[in-house]
């Protein structure tokens, strides 16, 4: 990229006319040309799989109810066999620090794939992309149809795609929308028109959302919104793979005869631009590694689908490492490569440990805050306690409380307490204790709440019973 | 805000979206030159000087004609409240409202049913356990048994009587205990000759010779509130004396201050407060909840 640099001092600094020119600059559309291919392939295999995922999922119920619900008004997450509650949130945390550093990793080992294979953007933009390819034809057939006057067929032509945009967007809208609220519910209450205005609200935002994110917006959001273009390459290094073009091999470019023998003097880039054409954000590649560059590998496979046909070798434009490139080897067992991928597997094995040791009950205990401590007949002191008593499981069942940590402590009021599933119990328990056996004022009282049919399932919390100076 | 303020707040405001609009025009052209970057070099760094797109523009536009829509439908012009009329409170009233519909519809069910039907059903009850919760629980405890001059109401002690009547009479109308002070008229021996006779009806250990003593005292004194029997009268709230269930404590000393200076503890008149709805499902709580721990004491004593 050295010939793009402009050498500063050799230009005039006021130059003797000025022109005008526009701040802002109207974009040109971009007209992509479809390719078959490899890697066009792979996101065939990977990308449908997760599509249907994202789809299907909610419709899925287990146990009677959706198998992943985000419930905020219960404030319960219901993923597949687990729930989660808002004092599970470290677990949330511990998830997107997972997320956050495998997509590091994955950035570190081989560039930008988020972006070219899996980002909602570009999926949902390949999928527009498709449907105005099905209903206005090629890349050259559609550079024509917008510059023609309107006409029946234009309308029609029109009118069928952004038929078929407003549905994949409406898909989209109701199936995010369906993962909050019970996604069966929804379908049955906008249909009989009888939801209510949020749901309304948020499928039309998300529709509308889709729609013009997928449909006009494209490689905008990659060029000036999505901050991961931007700080990209401060997580790449030499040794990453990136789409690159091999200047060595490539220069110089230049048209050429099947077969000939002025061949010998140009590089095996025949400059015939169907990197260009088929790149949905308009760049040249063979300028080199750009922001704008999304890692989709469709110029690769162009390029490669081209260099069959003149019967050179593959991979002038390809993934490669900067390393490669100057060729010297790509090593994988970096600092980087393997610091990333530790952290990564430490957070994954904590959230597990985590997840797997969660127990099915949670005891707060509250003490009572009108008055430290009450005189009970008999000298006796009695302390006041709220008790949060939640079981976290979907079934019903029984908990006995008990306190520990006072000689000859009694609990006045019910120690069994019966929980519905997936619901907290608030219940207020008296404690009588005798002061003369207590040293301090202050003495910590632990609460435990067993689970009457497992015993196993159980969990405490510690306060304190107080009684006069 | 006063006038000159909110003249202020017109001025300024209309001021700066007027600024802003003509820095976003005058800012649109810009000479154009051979220099493809800004002119800057940091560190050997220059930047390329590439166009915005014109979307941005479009969206620029867009906020300030939100901006004077927003004004001119919502109060920020200084003291005008703009055309949709919208206030803070407005917004809650009607939120209460829609609430009050919602809630009373549940609550009114109750309200057709006696007490004692009510505090069998447990969807009332745990509507009640919550209205107690937030009105009654700073000074009865959430359990209801009461602290140091606020009475136990879980137990079948009762000042002024326990019938689902009696309890809807407090609730509405508060109650004012007024125990005199009885210093200046028995003085210092007086009053704990009358402590003593106290701690005997109670089988307590009591000097005899001041238990007779007290007793003089309390037939002159005590026994037209108290009753000559010392059982109370819940038409004037005086407690029984003789079932060791002490409002204000009932060691020697605590009893020897009541005397000397009196109780005056005061119930608040909720009916200025709650509605009837709340008030029923409260009365229809307090009522059962003497009857549940029952069971309970029961258990204990029996262990």
């Amino acid at each position: 990229m050295s010939d793009n640099r402009i050498d500063l001092l050799a230009v005039d600094a006021a130059p003797a006319e000025v022109s005008e020119v526009d701040l802002y600059q109207k974009r040109e559309k971009i007209y992509t040309r479809r390719i078959q291919g490899f890697f066009q392939r792979v996101r065939l295999y990977t990308g449908w799989p997760l599509l249907m995922g994202y789809f299907l999922l909610p419709w899925i119920n287990l146990n009677g109810q959706q198998s992943v619900l985000f419930d905020l008004p219960e404030r319960k997450f219901h993923i597949l066999t687990l729930t989660f509650w808002p004092q599970d949130l470290v677990m949330l945390a511990f998830l997107l620090m997972i997320s956050a550093f495998g997509l590091f990793t994955v950035t570190a080992f081989f560039g930008r794939v988020w972006c070219g294979y899996t980002c909602p953007q570009t999926v949902w933009t390949a999928i527009f992309m498709y449907i105005e390819q099905l209903f206005e034809g090629s890349r050259n057939q559609r550079i024509k149809l917008d510059k023609e006057d309107m006409s029946f067929t234009k309308f029609r032509k029109k009118f069928m795609k952004h038929s078929g945009w407003v549905f994949v967007a409406l898909a989209t809208g109701l199936t995010f929308v369906g993962y909050f609220v019970p996604i069966r519910q929804l379908v049955s209450d906008l249909v009989s028109l009888s939801g209510n205005s949020w749901e309304y609200a948020f499928t039309g935002l998300f529709t509308v959302g889709t729609y013009l994110n997928a449909g006009y917006m494209r490689e905008q959001v990659c060029t000036y919104m999505c901050p991961y273009a931007r700080f990209q390459s401060a997580m790449f290094d030499r040794d990453t793979l990136i789409v690159s073009y091999n200047p060595t091999r490539g220069e110089p470019r230049g048209a050429r005869k099947r077969s000939g023998e002025s061949n010998e003097a140009l590089g095996d880039c025949v400059d015939c631009q169907l990197c260009v054409q088929v790149c949905p954000t308009g760049i040249d590649i063979r300028d080199g590694l750009q922001y704008k560059c999304i890692g989709c590998a469709l110029c690769i496979d162009a390029c490669n689908s081209i260099m069959d046909k003149m019967g050179y070798e593959p991979g002038l434009v390809s993934y490669t490492s900067e390393n490669q490139l100057e060729g010297k080897t790509t090593t994988l067992l970096r600092p980087r490569s393997v610091g990333y991928v530790s952290v990564l597997l430490i957070m994954v094995l904590v959230f597990s440990y985590t997840i797997l040791t969660r127990s099915m009950v949670d005891l707060t205990i509250l003490r009572e805050r009108n008055q430290l401590y009450i005189e009970a007949p008999g000298g006796l002191i009695d302390n006041v306690y709220k008790i949060h008593l939640s079981n976290l499981d979907a079934d019903e069942h029984q908990f006995r409380l008990e306190v520990e940590g006072i000689d000859g402590v009694q609990i006045i009021g019910e120690q069994i307490v019966r929980v519905p599933g997936g619901e907290m119990s608030e219940l207020s328990l008296r404690v009588r204790a005798n002061p003369l056996l207590l040293s301090a004022p202050g003495t910590p009282l632990i609460f435990r709440a067993t689970r009457l049919d497992d015993l196993t399932v159980s969990t405490e919390h510690e306060s304190r019973f107080i009684k006069p100076l | 805000m006063s006038d000159f303020w909110s003249g202020w707040v017109i001025v300024l405001t209309s001021l700066q979206i007027v600024l802003a609009v003509w820095i976003l025009f005058a800012n649109r052209k810009k000479p154009s030159g051979e220099l493809k970057t800004t002119g800057h070099v940091y560190d050997g760094l220059e930047e390329y000087d590439n166009p915005l797109p014109a979307w941005w523009f479009y969206m620029f536009v867009l906020t300030v004609v939100f901006a004077v829509g927003y004004l001119v439908l919502y109060p920020g012009m200084g003291n005008w409240k703009g055309l949709l009329g919208w206030s803070a409170v407005g917004q809650y009233e009607a939120r209460v409202a829609v609430a009050d519909e919602k809630y009373r519809a549940m609550r009114d069910r109750y309200l057709a049913l006696p007490v004692e039907e009510v505090a069998q059903d447990p969807a009332a009850l745990k509507m009640a356990g919550r209205i107690f919760g937030n009105n009654c629980a700073q000074c009865h405890g959430s359990d209801a048994a009461g602290a140091h001059g606020f009475p136990n109401l879980t137990d079948d002690d009762w000042l002024y009587g326990g019938t689902p009547e009696a309890i809807k009479t407090t609730l509405y109308n508060g109650r004012q205990a007024a125990m005199p002070a009885w210093q200046a008229i028995l003085g210092d021996e007086g009053i704990d000759v009358t402590v003593h006779y106290l701690l005997s009806l109670n089988s307590r250990e009591a000097d005899p010779e001041k238990v007779v003593k007290g007793e003089q005292n309390f037939k002159t004194y005590c026994a037209a509130c108290h009753g000559m029997d010392a059982k109370g009268n819940q038409m004037m709230g005086a407690p029984n004396l003789t079932n060791g269930i002490w409002l204000y404590g009932g060691s020697a000393k605590q009893l020897a201050h009541t005397l000397r200076n009196g109780r005056n503890g005061k119930m608040p008149k909720f009916g200025d407060t709650l509605t009837e709805d709340k008030i029923h499902l409260l009365t229809a709580w307090v009522y059962s909840l003497s009857n549940r721990n029952k069971n309970a004491e029961a258990t204990l004593a029996a262990q």
